[in-house]
């Protein structure tokens, strides 16, 4: 499958095979609490299965700063 | 997994915290509850009273934005232009788009072309953090510019995950003047306007599932400035606490809102004046924003050896801690 992440920097990478969402978000070291896992515009949650042939979006979701 | 409030559609989020897993719908629905109990619980403005809001074009302050347009309130965009190369451009025009899309009224002022204060500039030139510079400037312009539009509330963006954060940097370094004006709610006093947070209930997360769900285009990628800014350290750290006891950032939270954070407060009186330069109020003859266009005016001093100057305490909220995380959501 495709992964598109946007954290430290935008990149994409390849990952063969079928997995769950939990999984791959521990195989990437990414703490679930501060990522959106997202396919087709629409949000998974762990236990949603991922297909080889998926895109799919890692969303980091912590901003920091003042204000 | 299926949805715990209908039972019956595919859930899209895990809300851990409250042991719970929604679908589209019963998200949105959810977010709106806890949006609502919030303004209502602390009276933060009434339905018939214009509120503005500051926004950024991140997640957080967009979500707020739509939130209250939605819920039918009285709501006008504010944002500030920070003078960031690269950033403060596409976050400005994510705020007209979002404006123009839900025909809201949006009222921009920019730090740089009005007031010679880029951040990037401004933390080069006083040898502050850019958060600290970025962070006062815009508290002093919230209440400013609130002013000069007829606002009596302005709201902000702030989330469970800001919140939480703020109060673990001021609970390490025992910041009690900050821990006593850590609230939902600044009550208007002595030239400042009224301040409300009305998503502190909301964790970031669900901030992006809210703005993913209902369209909305932010900007996803972080601030350039905030690289290595102590909030995300503590953001990180109350995570991984988060990931092993789901519900511990909101037990942090609004336990020390409902237990401690009143004993601070009763501790905070101190006495207001309006700076000689611009009105505004102030504990000292001059206020800190003036104090900083003062000092970006000056000709660049060479960092001394005591290292960068932070910014005194100050009760008026002008003046903020060099610290956490707060609206640029």
């Amino acid at each position: 499958m495709r992964v598109l992440l946007r954290h430290p920097e935008r990149r994409e990478i390849e990952i063969a095979g079928r997995r769950r969402v939990g999984e791959l978000l521990a195989e990437l070291g990414l703490q679930p609490e501060a990522y959106l896992v997202i396919r087709d515009n629409r949000l998974l949650t762990r236990d949603a299965l991922l297909e080889e042939t998926d895109t799919i979006e890692v969303r980091p979701v912590v901003s920091g700063g003042a204000a | 997994m299926r949805c715990t409030r209908c039972r019956g559609q595919e859930a899209c989020l895990e809300v851990r915290r409250h042991n719970a897993a929604f679908c589209e719908d019963c998200f949105l629905a959810f977010f709106r509850d806890q949006v609502t109990r919030a303004i209502e619980h602390h009276k933060m403005f009434r339905r018939d009273e214009p509120v503005l809001v500051a926004v950024s074009g991140g997640k957080d302050s967009l979500a707020l934005w739509d939130v209250l347009l939605d819920l039918g309130y009285d709501a006008t965009g504010f944002y500030i232009g920070l003078g960031i190369p690269g950033y403060s451009e596409p976050s400005r025009e994510k705020c007209e788009a979002f404006a123009a899309r839900r025909h809201a009224r949006l009222i921009v002022t920019d730090l740089e072309a009005d007031y010679g204060l880029g951040i990037a500039e401004t933390a080069r030139r006083t040898m502050r953090t850019p958060c600290s510079a970025c962070g006062l400037s815009k508290r002093y312009l919230f209440n400013k510019v609130a002013q000069e539009h007829g606002f009596r509330v302005i709201a902000t963006g702030h989330n469970l995950d800001d919140e939480a954060a703020t109060l673990f940097g001021n609970v390490l370094r025992w910041q009690t003047g900050y821990l006593g004006r850590q609230a939902p709610v600044l009550a208007e006093e002595d030239g400042f306007i009224r301040k409300v947070k009305p998503l502190y209930r909301l964790a970031e997360r669900e901030m992006a599932a809210y703005c993913v769900l209902r369209g909305i285009d932010y900007i996803v990628d972080e601030c350039p400035m905030s690289k290595g800014a102590k909030s995300l350290l503590f953001k990180d750290v109350l995570n991984q606490l988060e990931a092993v006891s789901p519900g511990t950032k909101q037990a942090f939270l609004f336990g020390f809102l409902e237990k401690v954070q009143p004993l601070f407060a009763q501790h905070e009186a101190v006495t207001l004046r309006p700076c000689t330069q611009c009105g505004q109020p102030t504990t000292a003859e001059l206020c800190a924003f003036c104090r900083l266009r003062a000092e970006v005016a000056q000709p660049k001093r060479r960092r001394g050896r005591r290292g960068p100057q932070r910014a005194a305490p100050s009760p008026d909220g002008v003046t903020g801690p060099p610290a956490p995380a707060l609206a640029e959501s």
